[in-house]
């Protein structure tokens, strides 16, 4: 593929911008610089965010950062408080948890991993899968997933309000509830807690199936366009348990090539600047992650559900496992680099998920009441968790007297910052290149990143509905074709 | 036998005893007047202005007024909760007071009478004022974007722990909290865990460390009942229970 990140000639082109992305979590806009016969020269993805946490944590006390940081978002604000939490921990000396309070984790990380997953496929991405990319815009919604397909629609929203409810009963609260204390926990689960979330599990768990049948059922409905979509051969970076099983919580660092030969393997995340490091690009707030033996430019690498469900070698929930086993048959044991399949590969950890609180839900160990573990404090603590979008840094330092000095965040969406770009890129180059703009290949390239659940550093979450517009201009500066998204939905075209 | 003193609240007939302030009248019926720099055991500053009632027409503070025979006060009205919203809206945006990433919320007394006032909103423009943290005690530290000016750690150090760590300093907007040491930092005085002052703040301005998040949410002092129910923060001293929870 030609290299469309920075065109040679940018001062004669003509410049679209997609802003903002909808249906994905926070603040985001496309550009493209296309020439007189709209063919593509420059694609760009672009995070117009700035958050500054690393920022304005620096001088508070350590054992804040795991509540305050889980503000960050609020789609998986329980990634960044456990990322904080195992962080803390280490500043506190406190390197293995009680069994009791490391299930509890656990728990409440897969509670949020299904409900990210559940809001994702079913709410954000399902009406492109289920009517397609270019369906009327007022219909492409969940609203009309719902009126079309109602056991699916209300499916999707039964999951999500699950996996809220196993996080609420374990850290008090649906959305930013506090949970985590520096080597532990702060509660243990209750009776009655069990016995309300053990009453639904089954009905999750039959849930989940149907939802991994239906990923798979359209990602193989049309498989020549699904496979070509998007379809980028990169680098796979993810959280691996000693055994080779999938872990979204706790585990050293896995990444292979596009062929699926080992790069590194079983890494102490603690390591992680021997292996990774971030490139700053002067277009963009957000760096650019890369592995350093491989340099920028073929460095760069995906994390998420498909990097996870391709680098792991098995799953231990039997229902996952022989989900995973399908999809691994479907590639002939290789990798699957499709951006479309990362929907079939998140039903899949949905699954295991849900079967996996199960699991903890029957252990009496998840019981218990001995939540906390103490140790020899130091000054420098990571915690690295796989987030549902993707493998999630946090590292701290602090002072004698216990504050923060300093920060380093790479949140899972910048590690697919590049694979991003570049998947922009191909489908402009192969949808829109030289063809007329409409909404429709427009929302192309929003599928594309959608693919990736990016969640762009905040909770603010559009369905559909953003208002929206696009203008072409010419070489000279006029604007030969515009489309207005407003904020009901409706389509305006003027030009 | 002579008839107890009484005076009226909003209607109600309240005993009081001689040399009781309309607060203490107040309290001992069981009737709230909000408060943030009022406790029971130490002198009455009157700096909060939060128990401003209405006694025979004019506004006073609760904590300092003495109780007369015959005064008609006027507590739990419309107008005086405006006002009070007000003063606890200025409270807020002239300090660091973001609730959710507060170590010390749902068991903060400015929280709880926010809520009792009904503010939903700072609605001022915040100060955003950047005063830096004082973390030098092993123990405890000291959150001076938090600090309302109250003096209860003042009166607490001064009068009950005979220490006098703390003071104000400054005039007008000016006035701040400082800390009555060589270095100005709280790990050169014999500042310690018992002092009353330790535990008197009322919102998160002094912190024990490492001890923060310990109470579940849904189990926080004020989740369960607001403060005119509750009371004071610092009774949840008494009743910690958890992992050595202090406040």
């Amino acid at each position: 593929m030609m290299n469309l990140e920075t065109a040679k000639h940018p001062e004669n082109l003509k410049r679209v911008v997609l802003e903002p992305l909808t249906r994905v979590e926070g603040h985001g806009k496309i550009t493209l610089l296309v020439d007189d016969d709209n063919h593509v020269q420059q694609a760009r993805l672009h995070i117009v965010e700035f958050r500054g946490f690393e920022k304005f944590i620096q001088g508070r006390p350590f054992w804040e950062i795991p509540v305050m940081v889980q503000r960050l978002c609020g789609i998986c604000p329980v990634s960044h408080h456990l990322a904080a939490a195992k962080a803390v921990d280490m500043l506190v000396g406190a390197r293995t948890l009680t069994p009791t309070a490391e299930n509890l984790r656990v728990m409440l990380h897969l509670g949020q991993t299904l409900q990210s997953h559940a809001l994702h496929f079913f709410h954000l991405s399902s009406p492109d899968l289920l009517f397609g990319f270019e369906d009327e815009i007022t219909h492409r919604n969940i609203l009309g997933v719902i009126a079309d397909h109602p056991d699916i629609g209300l499916q999707g929203v039964r999951l999500r309000k699950y996996g809220q409810e196993v996080i609420r009963h374990i850290s008090g609260k649906r959305v930013h509830g506090t949970a985590s204390l520096p080597g532990g926990m702060n509660k243990p689960l209750t009776n009655h807690s069990r016995t309300v979330l053990l009453a639904d599990i089954d009905q999750i768990i039959q849930w989940s199936q149907a939802a991994v049948k239906l990923a798979k059922k359209v990602y193989l409905s049309n498989p020549d366009f699904h496979q070509r979509f998007g379809y980028l051969e990169t680098n796979m970076l993810s959280l691996i348990r000693d055994d080779g099983a999938l872990d979204l919580y706790h585990g050293g660092l896995r990444a292979k090539d596009a062929q699926g030969q080992t790069i590194f393997d079983h890494i102490d995340y603690c390591e992680y600047q021997k292996y990774i490091q971030e490139e700053v690009k002067s277009w963009s707030y957000m760096k650019f992650p890369f592995i350093i033996s491989k340099g920028t430019a073929e460095g760069w690498y995906r994390v998420g559900p498909l990097a996870r469900v391709n680098n792991c070698d098995f799953i231990t929930t039997p229902l996952a496992e022989a989900t995973r086993q399908e999809f691994k048959f479907h590639a002939g044991g290789n990798f699957i680099h499709a951006s479309l399949a990362y929907h079939w590969a998140r039903m899949i950890e949905m699954l295991y998920s849900a079967e996996r609180i199960k699991e903890l839900l029957l252990d009496d160990v998840t019981m218990g009441e001995d939540l906390m573990a103490y140790g020899e404090k130091c000054q420098e603590g990571i915690g690295v968790v796989e987030a549902p979008r993707g493998t999630l840094f946090h590292h701290y330092q602090i002072d004698e007297n216990d504050l923060v000095v300093k920060a380093n965040l790479i949140v899972s969406t910048t590690n697919n910052n590049q694979a991003m770009n570049e998947t922009v890129r191909q489908v402009a180059v192969n949808y829109l290149d030289g063809r007329s703009l409409t909404e429709g290949l427009l929302n192309h390239l929003e599928v594309a990143v959608r693919a990736y659940d990016p969640c762009l550093s905040c909770a603010t979450h559009a369905l559909g509905k953003m208002p929206l517009s696009v203008e072409m201009v010419n070489s000279r500066g006029d604007v030969v074709d515009s489309i207005v998204r407003s904020a009901t939905g409706e389509i305006k075209r003027s030009g | 036998m002579s008839q107890p003193s009484t005076i009226t609240i909003d209607g109600q007939t309240v005993p009081f005893q001689e040399g009781q302030t309309i607060m203490e009248a107040a309290l001992a019926a069981n009737i709230y007047i909000p408060h943030l720099c009022y406790q029971r055991d130490l002198t009455p500053d009157g700096s909060c202005r939060l128990c401003t009632v209405t006694v025979n027409g004019r506004n006073t503070s609760a904590c300092n007024t003495k109780a007369m025979a015959g005064q008609q006060v006027l507590n739990n009205t419309q107008e005086l909760q405006d006002i009070r919203q007000t003063l606890t809206r200025m409270l807020f945006v002239e300090g660091d007071h973001i609730c959710p990433g507060c170590t010390k919320t749902g068991n903060c007394q400015l929280q709880a009478v926010a809520y009792y006032v009904g503010m939903l909103s700072s609605h001022y423009h915040h100060f955003y004022s950047y005063r830096k943290i004082d973390a030098s005690h092993p123990d405890y530290f000291i959150d001076f974007n938090r600090c309302i000016l109250c003096e209860l750690c003042v009166r607490a150090s001064r009068d009950v722990d005979h220490k006098n760590v703390f003071g104000l300093s400054g005039r007008g907007r000016k006035t701040h909290l400082v800390i009555n040491s060589p270095s100005g930092e709280l790990a050169d005085t014999d500042f310690a865990v018992g002092d009353k002052a330790a535990f008197i703040c009322p919102v998160g301005a002094i912190l024990r460390k490492r001890t923060r998040y310990t109470t579940p949410i849904g189990e926080r002092l004020y989740d369960l009942q607001p403060i005119n129910v509750v009371g004071d923060a610092q009774q949840i001293h008494a009743g910690a229970k958890r992992h050595g929870n202090q406040n």
